[in-house]
């Protein structure tokens, strides 16, 4: 696969389809049209997120059923059903006995049965799960990131440009698109407010995440699907399940992707048991096409400084963006370009789906979010590649990974390809010595 | 704002534990680090609770409570404290011996997926963002710890030792121009938190009291609760989820906006960002201006009562 990270190729590929509304033959269901009078739901992942997102769908206020449920889990779509039902009621939340899928194939079965999908699982899946949805035809909000690995990354490219084909709307969960303070800040810079961007800084420091505990009587892959944030093959990493966003920021200043990143990383803190396989920091540059350079830091050291936000250098100014709202271009001398207001913003959680339904319900294709999603998430993985190998990693090596982390078999009974030693830790990579790609 | 005229503060029985040497400033360690806070003693006394002066229909009327002696930590909660509580692999890490299978049992903060600092930073800034569950549990936290009941200060407690024997707006006095020698508000630090114990104190001790961050009190808010509230040591315990007081206005408030006597309330919005259901029960991710102190009661409650207070189910919110 080739490399293809021209301004033009970004911009055709970015959050919003630009040229307006495009004329589109995606007619809705006659379900909808016709007798029932109401959208079909289904949510594919019933963690906090996946229970999340259905609650922002049915507070659109279109007409929506939430029709079909599917987790690996049966107490975790028990546990996302009840709040459902206490908050909307049986009207809305039409989910028999029959429409509760479990297991590793229960997607399939739960996207069968709606107009529209929200794909929540743990990121490893989404591939699959992608895969599926627009085989099925259908609209599709799916969350970020949106696989683990390169192999994940090539068939959500392939899904992508399959969904643009049959112009199925693909909103994706990196909402910062969605907030106002990004929109109106990132406009600026790309109409030249602060002169052409030559460097950035990008940060995810915080304290890190949940920890789930091994319980008695758990499998292996029970083990590792609970606990899954720190397994590469269903979580990425932190740099691609979390500062996938910041990155994400850095790819839409810059309007291209880098086409290298080179970096160090490590456990320094986070080291236990439970801790599975993942680093607990990366430290990185990414360099584009023009030979600017990106700085990228991520870690989950709990005590230390708390960074989370996004910084440029333009030939004429700078750029402060955070997710708190903040969205600030000066001058070199200090004077202000723009000063994004804080106040009263929507909520961004909540935009992208107002967005999403408007148009499914008009009949509208407006997004088409999954092709810079998977080029985002790529660049976290390129970036996690660099670091566990300590290697120089270019685009083109990196997307043409044949690394495959994920399990030969999806059981309960199966094994993944990660184990534990005898002395219940996991191995992790070591840089100059672990094969990533 | 004219001074009220009758007002006693009594010490009658206040005299006792001045006298004894156990109701005295202390420093609270946390046991096997060098993590500690400080705590005054607010002694026992009566006031006049409220503001018939003031613009706000809830603050009225001025009422006569009588609150029982207590501690007060001088200080908001910081993070260096909280962040304890909030990993316990970070407590582990810092703590020379191991810790009690009581706190390691405890149940903790869900560690939050956003940055809760805000990017103002945490040596010696306020842990900000709590629910109030948080806050309690972290109190929990402490008392495993320590063996001490921490907890958080009614209403009634918190304007009692705001006031420090004052009968004005603050204080010191009524002259808003005033309040930036005492407080970190809207006029003097409109962007952020900062450091605790810059200001001055008020008369018994309290740092930061108004100004900074705002207080959890462990009190539903009801805006009708002085007209016939209790006249000893009132309490509204919280059944309902929303609204909650808090005390003490923050820096995002104008000098007008804060005083001894304002009430604020809990607000659901500040976890409409919150992208999870059921939402957070332990954060509100904008909510960076609310904080925590503690108090601890001069004479503690039974052990029933303290373990009632502390496992208190926290209420569904979605």
């Amino acid at each position: 696969m080739k490399n293809q990270n021209t301004r033009r190729d970004f911009i055709k590929t970015s959050a919003l389809v630009t040229g307006g509304v495009l004329a589109s033959p995606f007619v809705l269901p006659g379900a909808y049209a016709a007798t029932e009078n109401h959208l079909k739901l289904a949510v594919i992942g019933c963690g906090g997120r996946g229970t999340g997102a259905v609650f922002q769908a049915l507070e659109t206020g279109h007409p929506i059923k939430l029709v079909a449920m599917a987790d690996a889990f049966r107490d975790r779509l028990d546990t996302s059903l009840k709040p459902m039902l206490d908050k909307y009621g049986t009207e809305k939340i039409d989910v028999p006995e029959e429409r509760k899928f479990v297991g590793f194939d229960a997607y399939k079965h739960a996207i069968a049965e709606a107009d529209v999908v929200i794909l929540a699982s743990p990121p490893g899946f989404r591939p699959s799960h992608f895969e599926e949805a627009v085989k099925q035809g259908k609209q599709i909000f799916m969350e970020k990131p949106v696989a683990t690995d390169a192999a994940g990354i090539r068939k959500v490219l392939a899904s992508a440009e399959e969904a643009k084909a049959k112009k199925l709307n693909v909103v994706v969960g990196l909402q910062r698109h969605y907030q106002n303070n990004y929109r109106e800040t990132i406009k600026r810079i790309h109409d030249g407010a602060v002169g052409d961007i030559v460097g950035g800084q990008v940060y995810w420091n915080d304290g890190g995440v949940w920890v789930r505990e091994r319980q008695p009587g758990q499998s292996e892959m029970e083990y590792q699907m609970r606990n899954w944030y720190y397994f590469n093959w269903l979580c990425g990493d932190h740099i691609t399940e979390q500062h996938v966003h910041n990155i994400d920021i850095a790819n839409w200043v810059k309007q291209s992707y880098p086409v290298k990143a080179e970096g160090t990383g490590g456990r320094a803190v986070r080291t236990g048991k439970d801790h599975g396989e993942i680093f607990d920091h990366h430290v990185l540059t990414f360099t584009y096409e023009d030979g600017s350079v990106i700085h990228s830091e991520c870690r989950h050291f709990p005590g230390a400084a708390n960074r989370v936000d996004e910084s440029f250098q333009g030939t004429k100014g700078k750029v402060y963006l955070s997710a708190g709202n903040h969205g600030v271009l000066t001058d070199w001398k200090g004077n202000s370009i723009y000063t994004h207001d804080r106040e009263n913003n929507p909520n961004p959680y909540q935009q992208e789906h107002d967005e999403l339904w408007a148009a499914i319900v008009k009949g509208e294709y407006k997004f088409a979010d999954a092709e810079n999603a998977a080029k985002s998430t790529m660049t976290s993985i390129m970036g996690r590649y660099a670091t566990y190998s300590g290697k120089v990693m270019t685009w083109d090596e990196a997307l043409n990974g044949t690394v495959d982390l994920f399990p030969e078999e999806l059981s309960w009974d199966a094994l993944p390809k990660i184990l534990p030693g005898d002395d219940g830790y996991y191995p992790h990579a070591v840089p100059g010595k672990t094969k990533v790609i | 704002m004219i001074k009220k005229t009758v007002f006693l503060l009594f010490f009658t029985l206040a005299a006792r534990y001045w006298e004894d040497s156990n109701f005295e400033p202390y420093t609270q360690q946390i046991p096997g680090t060098e993590v500690q806070f400080d705590l005054v003693p607010i002694p026992e006394g009566s006031f006049l609770m409220g503001s018939d002066e003031s613009p706000f229909e809830d603050e009225k009327p001025t009422h006569a409570v009588k609150i029982d002696a207590f501690w007060m930590g001088t200080h908001e909660i910081t993070w260096d404290i909280f962040e304890l509580f909030l990993d316990k692999n970070y407590e582990l890490a810092l703590t020379e011996e191991p810790i009690s299978e009581l706190v390691d049992g405890l149940t903790r903060p869900s560690i939050p997926y956003l940055d809760m600092t805000f990017g103002m930073g945490k040596e010696a800034k306020p842990a900000v963002g709590m629910t109030q569950y948080g806050a309690i549990q972290f109190c929990h936290w402490l008392y495993l710890k320590t063996g001490i009941f921490y907890r958080l200060p009614t209403e009634a407690e918190w304007e009692y030792a705001a006031k420090a024997g004052s009968e004005t707006q603050y204080f010191y006095g009524d002259d808003p121009e005033l309040l930036g020698e005492y407080a970190w508000t809207a006029e003097n630090s409109p962007e952020s938190t900062q450091k605790v114990g810059q200001k001055k104190p008020n008369p018994w001790g309290l740092y930061d009291i108004y100004g900074n961050v705002m207080e959890w009190t462990s009190d539903q808010y009801d805006p009708n609760f002085y007209q016939n509230s209790p006249k000893e040591n009132p309490a509204n315990p919280a059944e309902k989820l929303y609204p909650r007081v808090i005390r003490g206005g923050s820096f995002k408030h104008n000098s007008e906006e804060i005083s001894s006597t304002k009430r604020y309330v809990s607000d659901p919005k500040w976890k409409q960002i919150d992208p999870q259901i059921p939402k957070s029960q332990w954060w509100f991710p904008e909510a960076p201006f609310l904080g925590l102190r503690v108090v601890r009661p001069l004479i503690p409650p039974s052990p029933e009562e303290i373990q009632a207070y502390y496992t208190q189910a926290p209420i569904s919110d979605y």
